[in-house]
């Protein structure tokens, strides 16, 4: 299982697309890795400096919607190349969150209050984040301020999560 | 209670339920392109599972850039072609005989009403016209799709949208569907199905009814359909007459799958079609929706038709209408992409491909290439272009550019006008 423990980096905008995560220019590199310095290369937020702002984050806070438009699980692997197995938000693009649960990545969400208490008291405040995915909750300290949070994970999306991901699953059961 | 469409088809590919909530289904079609299919053949190489499920299932296609552009797409397509040939896919379309996926599976014949089907790409919603459940997948779906034919789903929802009454000229199922995202918003339709019907959706062609689910995913949908009707019928006669003793026996086999009258649905959102406008899109998500009319005048360097949107006949036709015996604007560039080379063909015949040249246009041959800015036809930083495509995200036709999306009409209009302008304005 992959470790989803580390530093946030805050999104504050609804409708983060996957043109924005990875462009299409990128998608004819034929490994994933190649693709690592072009996280969130696109991406429509004021102030937002991919290189200086992905340094060093595991985590993913934002809100709605995450992951809209294009199929491409290279949307997940740049985030997976970058350290960050984890995007929490009040919900996902379908494909966008199939896609992190089938590469053993977890796409969790809370409800948009919980989301704005996270940006209220974590954003900027160089947050991080501990799960527990037994407990089903995450501990999320900063600015001298500690909040646990309870979020729920399906049984067949925890299955993924514990493989490894889909094609383990399937390989052993279909 | 009676059951939708896409429940229908669930409870007839059902395979397995691995927890509650979620059905794996198994799939009558898995269709596969260039550009996020090489990964998962790697990938299947590399785990020692180089095997299809079923090989006259598997239909794939070079489309998204053709022919390559550089070193990486030539090897993208190469991987494709000699996988498509060690595991003796006879359905592969190369370089010439090509075109864009959601143009050209449907022209072929490979997608019928209650059939499962999956493509490493968001607008395999498009197939759902056909009364299909037809989901874009990430690349592990597709390869686990590949090699064992299943794939899994939540428990579908659907959200039903009634279109009733008649369109007024010059409005199209582009202007339709543009308007329903509007009133949905990109994330109104997010893990759900979209079933569009109506007497407006009834009197559509199947060309239009692609459209219509094309966009689909633009409001968040798992998938688009429309029911299975005497037009579904005549559109794949050519490809079930064998099949079935008459039409009337495929119609009465093929209406198993429509939604029962008292289906249930999570909304059903009911449009007046007389009072939808010809619209465009504004900025940088495709709910951003405004009328041509409060449009009119806006700059634009650039007009693209084509694409799995609006690159087939009717909307090379409906262009060509407006374009013929005219020039373009001088101050902008056009691009025409016939969505297959079927089509190419076809508009060669008609002489359509000659009004476009006529007019001003480079006429390209089949692509998704500059829909999703990889070729033939990419924007510069700061340009605008008129847009017969789906997706008007940031950077999606070229860093730093911005896109319209509007019905092929309307682009044609905007191309002679140079700016964007009412289709009505040049008719006749």
């Amino acid at each position: 299982m992959k470790n989803f423990n580390g530093k946030i980096l805050f999104l504050d905008r609804a409708d983060i697309n996957t043109d924005e995560i990875i462009p299409a220019k990128y998608l004819t590199e034929s490994t994933k890795i190649a693709l690592k310095p072009y996280c969130l290369e696109d991406l429509v937020l004021e102030g937002f400096d991919p290189k200086r702002d992905l340094a060093g984050k595991q985590v993913i806070i934002t809100r709605s919607n995450f992951g809209c438009g294009s199929s491409r699980e290279h949307a997940p692997w740049v985030l997976e190349c970058n350290g960050i197995n984890l995007v929490i938000a009040v919900n996902f693009a379908r494909i966008f969150r199939q896609n992190m649960f089938n590469c053993g990545l977890m796409a969790i969400e809370l409800s948009a209050e919980t989301i704005d208490g996270l940006f209220r008291d974590f954003a900027g405040a160089d947050a991080e984040l501990v799960c527990d995915l037994e407990k089903r909750t995450f501990t999320i300290t900063g600015g001298g301020k500690t909040r646990v949070c309870d979020f729920t994970i399906g049984d067949f999306d925890l299955a993924l999560v514990k493989a490894g991901g889909w094609v383990g699953y399937a390989d052993s059961k279909y | 209670m009676g059951r939708t469409t896409a429940q229908k088809i669930f409870d007839s590919h059902e395979v397995d339920r691995p927890a509650a909530g979620v059905r794996v289904l198994s799939l009558d079609r898995v269709f596969c392109h260039e550009i996020t299919t090489p990964i998962a053949i790697n990938d299947l190489v590399a785990i020692g599972r180089d095997r299809v499920f079923d090989n006259t299932k598997i239909k794939a296609v070079i489309d998204h850039v053709s022919p390559a552009k550089d070193s990486n797409t030539a090897e993208q397509g190469k991987t494709l072609r000699d996988w498509a040939r060690r595991m003796g896919i006879k359905d592969f379309f190369d370089v010439g005989e090509n075109g864009v996926c959601h143009a050209i599976f449907p022209e072929k014949g490979f997608v019928r009403p209650g059939f499962t089907v999956i493509m490493g790409d968001s607008h395999t919603c498009t197939h759902g016209a056909f009364g299909a459940f037809a989901a874009g997948v990430g690349t592990t779906d597709l390869e686990v799709g590949i090699l064992k034919g299943v794939c899994a789903f939540r428990e579908p929802r659907t959200l039903k949208v009634e279109v009733e009454g008649k369109l007024r000229p010059g409005v199209f199922a582009k202007d339709v569907i543009l308007t329903i995202i509007r009133e949905l918003t990109v994330n109104g339709a997010t893990d759900q199905v979209l079933e569009f019907s109506g007497s407006a959706v009834d009197a559509m062609t199947m060309e239009s009814r692609m459209t219509l689910c094309n966009m689909a995913i633009e409001a968040g949908a798992t998938c688009g359909i429309c029911q299975p009707d005497g037009t579904t019928v005549d559109y794949l006669w050519p490809f079930i007459k064998d099949e079935f003793p008459s039409r009337e026996a495929a119609l009465a086999e093929y209406s198993k799958f429509r939604s029962d009258p008292d289906a249930e649905y999570t909304r059903v959102l009911k449009l007046d079609a007389a009072k939808i406008e010809p619209v465009a899109t504004v900025r940088y998500k495709p709910d951003q929706v405004m009328t041509v009319r409060e449009l009119e005048g806006t700059h634009v360097d650039q007009v693209y038709i084509g694409s799995c949107t609006n690159g087939r006949m009717e909307d090379l036709r409906a262009a060509a209408a407006i374009l013929k015996g005219k020039r373009i604007a001088p101050t902008l560039r056009a691009v025409v992409s016939p969505a297959t080379s079927e089509i190419y063909r076809q508009a060669l015949r008609e002489g359509i491909l000659q009004i476009f040249a006529d007019a001003g246009f480079c006429v390209t041959n089949a692509t998704c290439g500059a829909c999703l800015g990889m070729s033939n036809g990419v924007l510069a930083k700061g340009e605008v272009c008129a847009s017969t495509t789906n997706r008007n995200f940031n950077g999606r036709m070229g860093k730093g550019g911005m896109v319209h999306l509007m019905s092929p009409a309307t682009a044609a209009a905007t191309a002679l006008a140079g700016h964007i302008t009412n289709s009505e304005l040049f008719k006749g």
